[in-house]
């Protein structure tokens, strides 16, 4: 077509205005996508130049196993999704070598040794992770299909949230009921799969009945107040959110959950006063729970005072409740880090011992990159909502903008709870930072998520189909002289 | 491993992420899209007269050389009744195809053309012909139906259901 530039110009006299059709990005994708892959190569030979004077033996085959991963999830996306956002594969590939590169440091540290080596274990996740994102962009051929599962998956989310508090099933660790334990293969946090399964029943919901929530409502001071009978969706999402957090005892995923309903809420009503509530009742809720469960308790004096938590724990206090050193460590880690870091493989930050290459990896990238290096994490983070965001504001169909606002918001979320509790910002929950944190259910889920991120994208950015009018076939009318 | 290339590697890998930190926001900054003003027509045409748009120059230069061929030669068919009155089509030894299919040179809002109605073209001497194509309701030239291509001369009007375009210097 581009050829035949003979024939042109100004025959027609009208001007339209339409958007200009994205093009497909597929090989910045792939340009970022191999920075992406290079740069953790980069960290992990600093890692063992730092430790041992000398590359580790591993270089090339986690740059090959970091980078066959990559490839994979590259192709399908051309193949199946070739519209699809170019930046969020290349930022959850770095995050998720970064992250690798982090706890395969920490592996190698002396005072973790007792720890079972965990970097192999997580390139297996990342696989798996990867292969399901495979499969969410090869099957997933509509993200609309979802809608029709909108209580089926409020049905599965239940399900799973419920599944860590089955005796047998569920397993206590260190506190928060949130895994389970399957026999043989280790254990595997639901929440982090319900998630998803909550965004979409969010979505489906909130899509039929945004309208309800938006216009049936009394103008107060300023704010919209909802009728009270449309109030009864928000407390059933807060009952159930209080009640993960009482039997649960995890602040995050009660968080987590909480926060995404208010999030899509606002996203689909535009009012405010739903934020205001959202706020209200957390604040509540929290308060309310922390003033009897002990392991909230516990969280929130050790981020009041972390210092005492810290002593206690040196003294051996035996009062009932675990008491932690980690968030001093962590606190200590971030503070040694400084501004440039102490280099990669050069911070003490394993001091924190249990889960400082899970819950507390933060802490490590804030002593050995320093601020810089964390402002730069976040950013990727940041990034990454971004792109979900714009995903939203791109798609065309009310379900897809209110899931994609719904995922990035949980990733968001999920970001905040993490690093805010390992900085001291708020008190520490046992979350894990998506794609860096060890941990398979966390990398798989979160995986999925930019799976179906991709997949909305991609539709929202696909040029519009020609208008279907076609003057060929109309018929011509014939003169008839009278 | 000396202190110092521990401490190169150290800000060599800050600057690298922060680099992919740049690069990835730059990608964003290409991708912020507006809108583009097209002209009427079909979406393939409107992409291709943007690529026309792009060779314009050189053609505008070609235009012109061709206009010394002669003095009488025409260089513009100007629509002068119908839907599309005052459209001009540059001649530049192009053949214009008439009609109400989306891929004619011109086409044409009318339901009394057909979708190959007629072409306009020049013959060996660069002198323009324009030949019915079987049309339902015929092209004619001055009041005359067509029957075989004809000569058109400068300012004859040629009548296409509604639509009258005529050849001007």
């Amino acid at each position: 077509m581009s050829g035949t530039n003979t024939s042109h110009s100004p025959q027609h006299h009208t001007s339209t205005i339409g958007a200009i059709g994205a093009p497909s990005r597929r090989n910045t994708e792939l340009a970022l996508l191999a920075f992406a892959v290079v740069i953790p190569v980069f960290a992990y030979a600093n890692v063992g130049l730092a430790l041992n004077d000398s590359v580790p033996p591993g270089l090339l085959s986690y740059g090959l196993g970091l980078g066959l991963l990559a490839g994979i999830g590259h192709l399908v996306v051309r193949k199946f999704a070739p519209y699809a956002d170019p930046l969020m594969l290349p930022l959850a590939t770095l995050l998720n070598g970064l992250g690798l590169v982090v706890i395969w440091r920490l592996d190698q540290s002396k005072r973790l040794s007792n720890y079972a080596e965990a970097a192999p274990r997580q390139l297996l996740y990342s696989a798996m992770g990867v292969a399901l994102l495979a499969v969410v962009v090869i099957f997933l051929k509509d993200h609309r299909v979802l809608q029709r599962y909108t209580y089926i998956s409020m049905a599965g989310a239940l399900f799973l949230l419920i599944l860590p508090l089955v005796p047998g099933l569920g397993a206590n660790i260190y506190g928060a009921k949130i895994w389970i334990k399957i026999p043989g293969l280790g254990t595997l946090q639901p929440g982090e799969f319900a998630k998803i399964a909550l965004a979409v029943f969010f979505a489906g919901y909130l899509m039929v009945k945004r309208d309800a929530l938006a216009l049936a409502s009394r103008r107060f001071m300023g704010l919209y107040l909802p009728r009270g009978r449309d109030l009864g969706p928000i407390l059933v999402v807060w009952v159930i959110s209080i009640l993960i957090l009482v039997f649960e005892t995890d602040l995050g995923t009660s968080l987590l959950f909480f926060g995404m309903f208010v999030i899509m809420l606002y996203v689909a009503t535009e009012r405010t006063s739903w934020i205001v509530f959202g706020l209200l009742m957390s604040a509540v809720g929290a308060v309310g729970v922390a003033s009897f469960e002990p392991h909230i308790q516990t969280r929130v004096q050790a981020w009041l005072d972390p210092m005492r938590e810290f002593e206690l724990s040196r003294a051996g206090v035996q009062d009932g409740v675990v008491h932690s050193e980690q968030a001093m460590q962590a606190l200590w880690a971030f503070g040694s880090g400084g501004t440039l870091g102490t280099g990669l493989g050069q911070g003490n930050s394993d001091l924190i011992g249990f889960a400082a290459n899970s819950d507390f990896i933060l802490a490590t990238f804030g002593e050995e990159l320093g601020l810089a290096g964390v402002m730069a994490i976040l950013l990727l983070y940041g990034l990454i909502i971004e792109r979900g965001v714009r995903t939203a504001l791109a798609a065309r169909d009310p379900f897809g903008k209110l899931l994609a606002i719904g995922l990035s918001g949980a990733f968001g979320l999920q970001v905040f709870v993490v690093a805010g509790g390992v900085m001291g910002l708020i008190p520490l929950t046992g979350m894990t930072l998506p794609f860096v944190a060890y941990g398979g259910s966390s990398v798989i889920a979160n995986w999925a998520l930019i799976g179906i991120l991709l997949r909305i994208s991609d539709t929202a950015r696909r040029p519009a189909p020609a208008p279907a009018a076609n003057p060929d076939a109309e018929m011509t009318q014939v003169v008839r002289p009278s | 491993m000396s202190e110092l290339t521990l401490t190169v590697m150290r800000l060599g890998f800050l600057a690298v992420l922060w680099l992919f930190v740049i690069v990835a926001v730059q990608v964003i900054r290409s991708d912020l899209f507006g809108t583009r003003v097209t002209q009427r027509g079909s979406r393939r045409e409107a992409g291709r007269q943007q690529q026309a748009a792009r060779q314009a120059p050189p053609q505008q230069r070609q235009q012109s050389g061709g206009g010394r061929r002669g003095r009488n030669a025409p260089t513009k068919l100007v629509v002068t009744e119908g839907t599309l009155t005052g459209t001009t089509v540059a001649l530049q030894g192009q053949t214009i195809t008439l009609g109400r299919a989306h891929d004619s040179t011109i086409v044409l809002d009318d339901d009394y053309a057909s979708s190959r109605h007629a072409r306009i073209y020049p013959d060996r001497d660069g002198q323009w012909i324009v030949e019915d194509l079987g049309s339902t309701n015929g092209t004619y030239l001055d009041r005359n139906r067509l029957t075989t291509p004809t000569p058109i001369a400068l300012g004859a009007p040629i009548r296409i259901g509604k639509t009258v375009i005529e050849l001007r210097k």
